[in-house]
């Protein structure tokens, strides 16, 4: 079932202090409502947006083709989270490519784009932008946030800043910090993009050039740790491009190898540099060096010497923690450091870990179990 | 379970506890906890449908396979934990109920008792027993520990746990006296020795 919806643009000139010592004098919002709000303001539920995702949730726009949210099979009339009994807000987050203040706008003080001048953004500055979106338009407390991945430190960050304004949490797919390999992961992702001849340290839009081929092979890297190897071996194993494109004639000559290291040889390449391709056209290189930094930086416990359930003994929401047994990415045990913290403070948690087979990209597909997961505990609602 | 015997477990948790429910099932035990005894608490549940059943009814529920212990839990970090019908499908029996011990201040632990006279006279028969509390063939039971009540007493003493009541279940009757021979259910109170 589709509905159709518009993207709205919220502006604030009240300056917004970051944790990293600057502040942004005066930003927009970029972001979508599905639903009606009732009148004791009672039933919104804020969806956070994990790595390259956006504001643009659920529905579709009119006379765009191919247009749904990035989480339609959850969201929208009848779906797990339903639009016909919440208020839905999606919102894009500061520094991002798809409408809110980021990189690619003018920086005020230059008449220039910010490029890599926009100042480093964290999980909590941009839970701060949200929270005065989520004022301005009247809601005092939301009845849930949620989120995948970098969404759902968002929804733990909610839970922490403003303890009192949230009364539901779900947390998917998620942890309370990277870990190492987590890291090492997004700083290659990184390296790729800024040792790009095209990237002129931030500022290629002055040059008219896009670093694509970092972006490319950032995109890669990011997406073989979505996958899991199973899925991988059952979707591509070793079939070769050739043979996988014309399954009628796949005679012996065409299962020989190229021997070309150039080549695309194998299917999971030409699936890999297609992602590749397909990402560099529209996202921007200075938002993806952001918001793998914002997932980096992102520790409460920091604060309190790493221990986590005293960084989270504020917390009044009810949480719902969900992982999926092959998601390497965000492992179950990371959300299970969160249930344990949650115990320690005896705060109201249940845990789902779903039976999927697809990695960490599981929370955003459609699996049954996840689905009917979600939308029992919104029943109760 | 049914609503009486929902009611004769609940009359041993105290007003107010709060409660971990290893295995909680449909979550219906800890619902009436919550309802009539004031209880707060978490139930541990692996089967899918019945986490769904629990967020239904407004349980807290957790998905973790109880073979993996109780990690997450603190020492003494609840006031009652509950083994309803739990224990004869676990492979770490044993484990298990030194973890109950370990992280609850009080455990309740309830079971089918196979000395129960009808499987007796089955086994006498020469068959294992299929009957209302114990339906299942030998070859496709999920309840992988079977147990008497006796014997239950004799792993009680073995662990050092102190057994405060220990009575039977037969339908909707309490069995206090025979209860190895006459009663269909085992229920057992636990606390350890190092709080008594």
């Amino acid at each position: 079932m589709s509905f159709y919806v518009q993207t709205q643009i919220m502006q604030f000139a009240q300056a917004l202090p970051l944790e990293c010592g600057a502040s942004l004098a005066s930003y927009e919002l970029a972001y979508e409502t599905y639903g009606q709000l009732n009148e004791s303001k009672s039933n919104a539920v804020l969806i956070c947006h994990a790595l390259n995702a956006s504001h643009h949730v659920a529905g579709q726009y009119r006379g765009q083709n191919n247009s749904e949210g990035w989480w339609s099979n959850m969201i929208g009339p009848g779906k797990p989270v339903d639009t016909n009994r919440f208020f839905v807000i999606g919102v894009n987050n500061l520094g991002s490519c798809f409408g809110s203040t980021g990189p690619v706008h003018i920086n005020p003080a230059t008449q220039k784009p910010y490029g890599a001048d926009f100042p480093v953004v964290t999980v909590e500055d941009w839970v701060d932008a949200q929270e005065r979106l989520v004022t301005r338009l009247g809601i005092e407390k939301l009845l849930a946030v949620m989120g995948g991945s970098l969404g759902g430190m968002q929804v733990l960050a909610w839970s922490m800043r403003y303890p009192k304004r949230v009364r539901h949490a779900i947390v998917i797919a998620s942890a309370p910090n990277l870990t190492a390999e987590n890291i090492a992961f997004n700083e290659v992702a990184r390296r790729a993009i800024v040792t790009d001849p095209d990237f002129h340290g931030g500022h290629y839009y002055e040059h008219g050039v896009v670093p694509k081929r970092g972006l490319r092979i950032a995109r890669m890297i990011g997406h073989i740790t979505y996958l899991s190897d199973d899925v991988m071996n059952t979707r591509f194993g070793r079939q070769l491009r050739r043979v996988a494109g014309n399954l009628e004639s796949d005679s012996l000559a065409e299962q020989n190898y190229l021997y070309s290291t150039q080549e695309v040889e194998f299917q999971i390449e030409s699936y890999l540099r297609h992602q590749g391709d397909k990402f560099a056209e529209y996202f921007d290189a200075n938002t993806y060096l952001l918001i793998t930094r914002a997932l980096d930086y992102f520790d409460p416990a920091k604060a309190f010497e790493g221990r986590l359930s005293q960084a989270m003994a504020c917390i009044e929401a009810k949480f719902l923690v969900i992982s999926f047994t092959t998601d390497w990415r965000f492992s179950p045990s990371r959300s299970q450091e969160l249930v344990k913290a949650l115990l320690d403070n005896h705060r109201q948690v249940s845990y789902v870990n779903i039976d999927a087979p697809h990695g960490h990209d599981a929370f955003l597909l459609e699996d049954p179990q996840y689905l009917s997961v979600v939308r029992s505990y919104f029943k109760h609602l | 379970m049914s609503q009486k015997r929902i009611e004769i477990l609940g009359e041993l948790i105290p007003l107010g506890s709060r409660v971990l429910d290893l295995g909680c099932g449909d979550g219906a035990f800890l619902e009436y906890l919550q309802n009539n005894r004031q209880c707060f608490g978490y139930g541990i549940e692996l089967n899918d449908a019945n986490v769904a059943s629990c967020f239904e009814r407004g349980v807290n529920v957790l998905q973790l396979n109880l073979e993996e212990g109780l990690k997450l839990f603190e020492d003494q970090s609840f006031d009652v934990v509950l083994q309803i019908d739990t224990l004869q499908h676990l492979k770490n029996a044993e484990t298990m109920l030194k973890e109950t011990a370990r992280v609850g201040k009080m455990g309740v632990i309830t079971f089918p008792n196979f000395a129960h006279w009808p499987n007796r006279l089955s086994v006498l028969k020469g068959r294992m027993p299929v009957t209302k509390h114990l339906p299942f063939e030998w070859y496709d039971t999920p309840n992988i520990r079977v147990a008497t009540f006796n014997d239950f007493q004799d792993l009680a003493e073995k662990n050092k746990l102190h057994v405060s009541k220990a009575f039977g279940l037969v339908g909707e009757r309490t069995i206090a006296v025979w209860a190895n021979l006459l009663a269909s259910t085992a229920v057992f109170t636990l606390t350890s020795t190092s709080l008594t």
